[in-house]
């Protein structure tokens, strides 16, 4: 299944966000989208994952999602959006509890997804008790829970700290190694972007239009290899340089707001 | 620029002063017994000075008056004769009042049409002294209990509407919208989502709605009523049995303290994740 942004563009009233944006995301492709901030990264990815309705323009989808998928555009959040509640197991079974599956078969599936993320013994925590890379896991559990065929992914790494950071990076890579999920994966951090994804859609500043997309011409797998990482840093400084002069307007448009 | 005086290298034989410590203060813990005894200690002073004589009974009645005078009310039965007809008309009052406040604050909360009309009608309306409408009330429902539990249902009402839809409101957006993305049926989000997050304000409500039915009751068992605790004390004092009025007092506030443990049994039960 492919997802596909079709001349997308969005305001908040007088101020345009976004202006004319179009990218497709092929199946099992990860792409990152990156830009300086308030270019309407966000919004552009609350837009692909229908929780905003664009001013003009249209997120689509093209073919069919696996057939096991409940929810094939799903969405991994920044600040995790745990239910409080709720424990580890109740917040990954909370998004199958309205389908058909049966007791059993959620059950199975709530089992599968703490596996994969490493929570199979913190299944009775609740979420005050964790770290946060420990809630963003849950998440990323929950997310895996209803099988997407695409995650959406505003800046999951961005309120944690540099180890965890890593080690959920980690995670990523071995979660969409295998070519089954695609993603969307919005960051501030160009290293995140090299390191996770097939293309980086760069934005302007806002109104955020594409200025350009580039292509990572390495397998994830080489990525994580030591002589990768020149050609990694060659890139994250061709795609600096292309955002950073209006990184530093932008940070200037806030100062003076 | 910033001009500073250049820094002072210290002698290596100079002694070494402890940073003094600054972070004391401003964690007010109570201690678990530390009420009690100083409620102890004020009725054991009270007790002294009116068994001293320095206090006229009638003024102020000893604490072991008010004892004898519960035991006598209690012994007599008439304790539960009036105990039972306040607790009736709280109970019916405050469950018709929270019934009607929860359902018409979840409509404010979740719907729009709800709410520019809802909280108009609040705004004007709540800040209106329930018990001033009492003879209203009489007049429309006639001498007997409808009136009094229709007071204390309408006071209770607003307090729990604007718990309530203040409680809707401030259930995180974030866990909406992720139930939303999670294509979470719209019920489904308001009984997993919105009624637990917006819980611990509904039983903070609660813990204002029950003082205001104590509040009420005993305002209206005193305008008209034969039975009640507030009947009871309004007839104490105008027979300046005052051990009788302070007795009618005390069985009010042991009430109002049963329920605040009530509630904070319902807070550990049903909040214990915070």
């Amino acid at each position: 299944m492919d997802l596909i942004a079709n001349h997308i563009s969005h305001r908040f009233g007088d101020l345009a966000v976004l202006d004319d944006v179009s990218f497709t995301v092929s199946a099992g492709e990860v792409v990152a989208i990156v830009g300086p901030s308030g270019c309407g990264k966000s919004t552009l990815l609350s837009i692909l994952g229908g929780l905003l309705q664009p001013t003009s323009g249209a997120p689509e989808l093209r073919g069919s999602p696996p057939a096991d998928s409940l929810n094939p555009l799903t969405f991994v959040f920044q600040d995790f959006a745990l239910l409080p509640w709720a424990n580890v197991e109740e917040n990954v079974e909370f998004p199958l509890l309205h389908t058909q599956l049966s007791a059993a078969q959620r059950r199975a599936q709530v089992d599968d997804a703490l596996r994969r993320t490493g929570l199979t013994d913190f299944r009775t925590t609740y979420p005050k008790q964790l770290s946060g890379g420990m809630r963003q896991r849950v998440g990323i559990s929950r997310a895996l829970a209803v099988r997407p065929a695409i995650l959406l992914m505003d800046e999951p790494l961005s309120a944690l700290d540099s180890q965890t950071r890593e080690l959920l990076m980690e995670d990523f890579v071995r979660l969409l190694a295998d070519g089954g999920m695609g993603a969307v994966y919005v960051t501030h951090n160009l290293e995140e972007a090299a390191r996770l994804a097939d293309r980086i859609v760069v934005l302007s500043r806002r109104p955020g239009r594409i200025r350009e997309v580039v292509s990572v011409p390495m397998t994830r797998t080489e990525r994580g290899e030591i002589a990768a990482r020149e050609k990694l840093l060659a890139l994250q400084n061709q795609i600096w340089s292309l955002i950073r002069n209006e990184a530093i307007d932008a940070e200037r448009e806030v100062q003076h707001a | 620029m910033l001009d500073r005086a250049p820094a002072e290298v210290p002698a290596k034989n100079e002694p070494a002063r402890r940073v003094r410590f600054r972070g004391a203060g401003f964690v007010p813990a109570s201690s678990r017994f530390g009420g009690w005894i100083a409620l102890a200690f004020v009725i054991a002073i009270w007790q002294a000075a009116g068994s001293a004589g320095l206090v006229n009974p009638l003024f102020l009645p000893a604490p072991a008056a008010i004892a004898r005078a519960i035991y006598q009310l209690a012994v007599s039965g008439a304790l539960w004769q009036h105990l039972s007809a306040s607790l009736l008309r709280i109970g019916v009052g405050w469950l018709l009042g929270t019934t009607a406040g929860v359902v018409v604050g979840f409509g404010i909360g979740l719907s729009r049409l709800a709410r520019s009309v809802g909280i108009t009608f609040i705004s004007a309306l709540f800040p209106i002294p329930k018990i001033a409408l009492l003879p209203l009330l009489i007049l429309w429902l006639g001498i007997g209990e409808e009136p009094k539990i229709a007071t204390i249902a309408l006071g209770v009402f607003f307090s729990t509407a604007i718990s309530v839809y203040s409680g809707v409101d401030a259930v995180p957006r974030n866990l909406i919208r992720m139930a939303q993305s999670f294509n979470v049926p719209f019920a489904t989000i308001v009984r997993k989502v919105i009624w637990p997050g917006a819980l611990p304000a509904i039983l903070a409500g609660f813990r204002i709605t029950a003082s205001v039915a104590l509040l009420l009751v005993v305002s209206a068992e005193m305008i008209g009523a034969q039975y009640g605790i507030g009947a009871f004390v309004l007839q104490a004092g105008n027979l300046m049995q005052t051990d009788q009025l302070l007795a009618g007092v005390v069985i009010l506030s042991v009430f109002g303290l049963a329920v605040g443990r009530v509630i904070n049994w319902l807070e550990t039960r049903l909040l214990h994740w915070r």
